[in-house]
């Protein structure tokens, strides 16, 4: 069957969700931008409102199990408050779901329930890296076996909460596959880099990590000896994107509108124009569009289906989709989208940076 | 819950009309478009005697009959249009049964009015019935529409031309069909005067006037209607009879419209599925893969159009099945029924004309029916409200504004 409305217990989550990203992320999420971070206790509000934890097995510490349209569901929310503040929020999923969807019972047992028992705590990804093809199934950092461990070189950027991250999961290109290795902090060769400006998501603070042939006990191998198939972690990665593409869009968008119908030009709302309206009603058309798509490639994980390939058509769509809104709504606020007092302008930096989401999120 | 599974009735059946739009529509497709104002009657017959078959009787939502479970009616209803429309976009508006004509009659009828209009569709011979809004001086504004009907007694009496009527002449003159015509009750009153009356075929002062010559969909024909002293029984104004004093006209229209618009984007996407399979043969037959899921600055171009182009579709067809479902469950959903024709008319256009680009001289054939399904694929963001309308639509339902407050 199909079904487009979410369930009682999702709109429940989803209604106390807006209501953080209303009063926390959004209160905050301008002085978090020009600052580099958000404060310890939003971060941990977000946390509190369980939305890992949800999805992490009571074997492991959590209490329910995953589903990728709720998680969907929660990106969009978050990142209609702040994708930053989304991305934070989230970001010890992005080292617990790989490991929840590859990882050996053991490591399982051993890093989940460190995880998500407790308060927030700051685990990393590190996925990306510093190269302008950069590509997630083709990885410069590289992983090789010597004497039983495995040895790791090769350098990341974007890593969330490098400077504090209690763990990190690296993605590594070992006999020609990517696969993933947990490193705890105190590694030899586990180097934090230097913090680079980007053009978005200035309150999450990311760093460089640089692999100086860092060892580890072959057991650190995420799945253990026969690895982890990265598909589905990619297709979680996509989809878990392409809802905060959605997220930031839509955030875009209703500030458009409501600025619309307010400001007078020619003694009307500048809504009652057509060439705004127009450009509100193509604004509208595309969130849901895209929105379709991530909730369809969300489904179908949780059916047990391969998603990687709507995951990837759903990650295609809201880059262009989040970019072309979030512009359009600068343009509709004019001069004043262009200005640091309107949080438009934050959206649309946020809008190009969509697809690089993937490399820092999980549903 | 939100989930997307095909239900296992409509995939079974999707597999049957594949068959039929595979061996019995695409071979005589380029015949009809290349013989415009033909008759496809062995297309008509058997879609006739398939469907009485079935006793699916008319393509009306679960041709008025209850069934088991969900109410899929307008879902199964995209799916078939879809599946007919990969065909041949031009073919399926020939289908028998009762197109708008009956959806008009299913939004705004009495339960008597669609015993008396809708039971016809499952008789012996295959019917067709048509709606008639467009006038020679407006389209769009349809409340403009001069049209007359005049109460005399027992009867109305209409006066005035409609145009760009889709299957008027296979409804009123090849079939004992119907035609449902909006006219207007009271000049003075703009859109509250707007009345749907049913014109049965061979009513004296109904006559088609003209068949159009078109871009493309030309196996389906676009009649020019003129209504002259045309007398109707009483009981032809669709609705109950004290809604005639109530401004409920111009809702009865549009509440048509949320039914069969993403049933027109349903059409255009299947249009566009054709064209986007056609690129993926020859680029197989080339052996040039399309690889999913790489970042920009590692595809090729023709893998990022082809991406695009996919993703396009997908979701302007999730748009589509939200809509219908919204119809299902009887939820309003003149909101994402416009959505949903906005995308697909705007991506069918896109798609068919970058395939017939992306292909180039192969593509630009007459050899091929690609070039036909970029002409048979801009109808769709034209009839049952233009892209702009339908904006227009969107745009007052998300701004709450009036009619008056965004012209």
């Amino acid at each position: 069957m199909y079904g487009f409305e979410p369930t009682d217990e999702q709109k429940m989550l989803i209604g106390a969700i807006q209501k953080y990203a209303q009063k926390d992320l959004r209160g905050a999420a301008h002085d978090a931008d020009e600052q580099g971070r958000f404060p310890h206790d939003v971060l941990q509000r977000g946390w509190e409102l369980g939305v890992l934890q949800a999805s992490i097995p009571e074997a492991y510490g959590g209490y329910g199990d995953r589903t990728a349209v709720t998680g969907a569901l929660a990106a969009e929310e978050l990142a209609w408050g702040d994708v930053a503040g989304a991305l934070a929020v989230m970001a010890p999923g992005s080292f617990a779901l790989p490991i929840l969807l590859g990882g050996t019972e053991d490591q399982k047992r051993r890093w989940l329930p460190r995880l998500v028992e407790g308060d927030w705590r700051p685990f990393a990804a590190a996925v990306t890296e510093p190269s302008f093809d950069f590509y997630s199934g083709d990885l410069r950092t590289s992983a090789r076996r010597e004497n039983g461990d495995y040895v790791l070189r090769g350098e990341k950027c974007m890593v969330p909460f490098a400077e504090t991250a209690e763990a990190f999961l690296v993605f590594a290109r070992f006999e020609d596959r990517t696969q993933a290795f947990i490193l705890p902090r105190d590694v030899d060769g586990l180097v934090i880099g230097e913090t680079d400006p980007y053009l978005g998501f200035g309150a999450l603070p990311m760093r460089r990590v640089r692999l100086e042939e860092a060892r580890l006990p072959a057991e650190n191998r995420l799945g253990g000896e026969a690895g982890f198939d990265p598909q589905p972690v990619l297709a979680s990665a996509n989809t878990a994107a392409a809802a905060l593409g959605v997220g930031i869009a839509r955030a875009a968008y209703e500030y458009a509108l409501a600025y619309a119908k307010d400001r007078q030009a020619f003694g009307v709302p500048i809504a009652q124009k057509q060439s705004i309206a127009f450009m509100l009603a193509e604004m509208a058309t595309e969130i849901e569009a895209a929105r379709l798509l991530a909730w369809e490639a969300a489904w179908q994980i949780d059916a047990g289906k391969d998603a990687f390939k709507t995951s990837a058509l759903a990650l295609t769509c809201a880059s262009d989709m989040a970019m072309t809104v979030t512009d359009r709504a600068v343009q509709i606020l004019g001069g004043h989208g262009y200005i640091r007092e309107h949080p438009v302008e934050r959206w649309m930096r946020s809008g190009r940076g969509v697809p690089l989401l993937p490399g820092l999120a999980a549903v | 819950m939100i989930e997307f599974e095909t239900p296992p009735t409509i995939t079974k059946q999707m597999t049957m009309l594949g068959a039929v739009a595979e061996e019995m529509i695409r071979p005589v497709s380029r015949y009809f478009d290349d013989h415009e104002h033909e008759i496809p009657w062995t297309y008509i017959n058997f879609m006739h005697e398939a469907m009485r078959a079935t006793g699916a009787g008319s393509m009306a939502p679960d041709g008025g009959k209850k069934r088991e479970g969900a109410p899929l009616g307008y879902q199964r209803l995209a799916f078939q249009i879809e599946m007919l429309s990969w065909g041949d976009a031009g073919l399926y508006l020939c289908t028998p049964g009762g197109g708008l004509g009956a959806a008009a009659v299913e939004a705004t009828g009495t339960a008597q009015q669609k015993e008396r209009f809708l039971t016809r569709f499952a008789g012996e011979k295959p019917v067709l019935a048509c709606m008639a809004m467009t006038e020679p001086h407006c389209g769009s504004d349809t409340a403009a529409i001069r049209t007359r009907a005049v109460r005399d007694g027992d009867s109305w009496i209409l006066n005035g031309e409609k145009i760009f009527v889709t299957a008027g002449n296979k409804s009123l003159i090849d079939t004992p069909g119907f035609v449902v015509v909006w006219a207007t009750i009271d000049p003075a009153a703009g859109r509250a005067g707007m009345r749907p009356f049913v014109v049965e075929a061979n009513t004296p002062g109904c006559r088609v006037t003209k068949l159009e010559h078109k871009l493309g969909i030309r196996s389906s024909d676009t009649a020019s209607i003129v209504l002259e002293n045309c007398r109707l029984p009483f009981e032809n104004l669709l609705g109950s009879p004290e809604i005639e004093t109530k401004p409920e006209g111009f809702r009865g229209a549009m509440a048509t419209f949320d039914a069969t618009r993403p049933l027109v984007s349903a059409s255009a996407l299947g249009v566009a599925r054709a064209a986007l399979e056609l690129v993926h043969e020859h680029l197989a037959q080339q052996g040039i893969p399309v690889r999913y899921g790489l970042p920009r600055s590692r595809q090729t171009n023709l893998e990022r159009e082809v991406i695009d182009m996919e993703a396009m579709h997908r979701s302007a067809w999730l748009m589509v099945l939200k809509a219908v479902w919204m119809a299902d469950e009887r939820r309003p959903n003149t909101l994402e029924a416009s959505m949903s024709k906005v995308r697909a008319g705007d991506v069918a256009t896109r798609i068919t004309q970058r395939a017939v680009e992306l292909l180039g001289p192969v593509g630009y054939s007459r050899k091929l029916l690609l070039e036909k399904w970029m002409r048979d694929a801009k109808i769709n963001d034209i009839f049952e409200g233009t892209g702009q309308i339908n904006r227009l639509v969107v745009a007052r339902r998300i701004l709450d504004y009036s009619s008056k407050e965004l012209r």
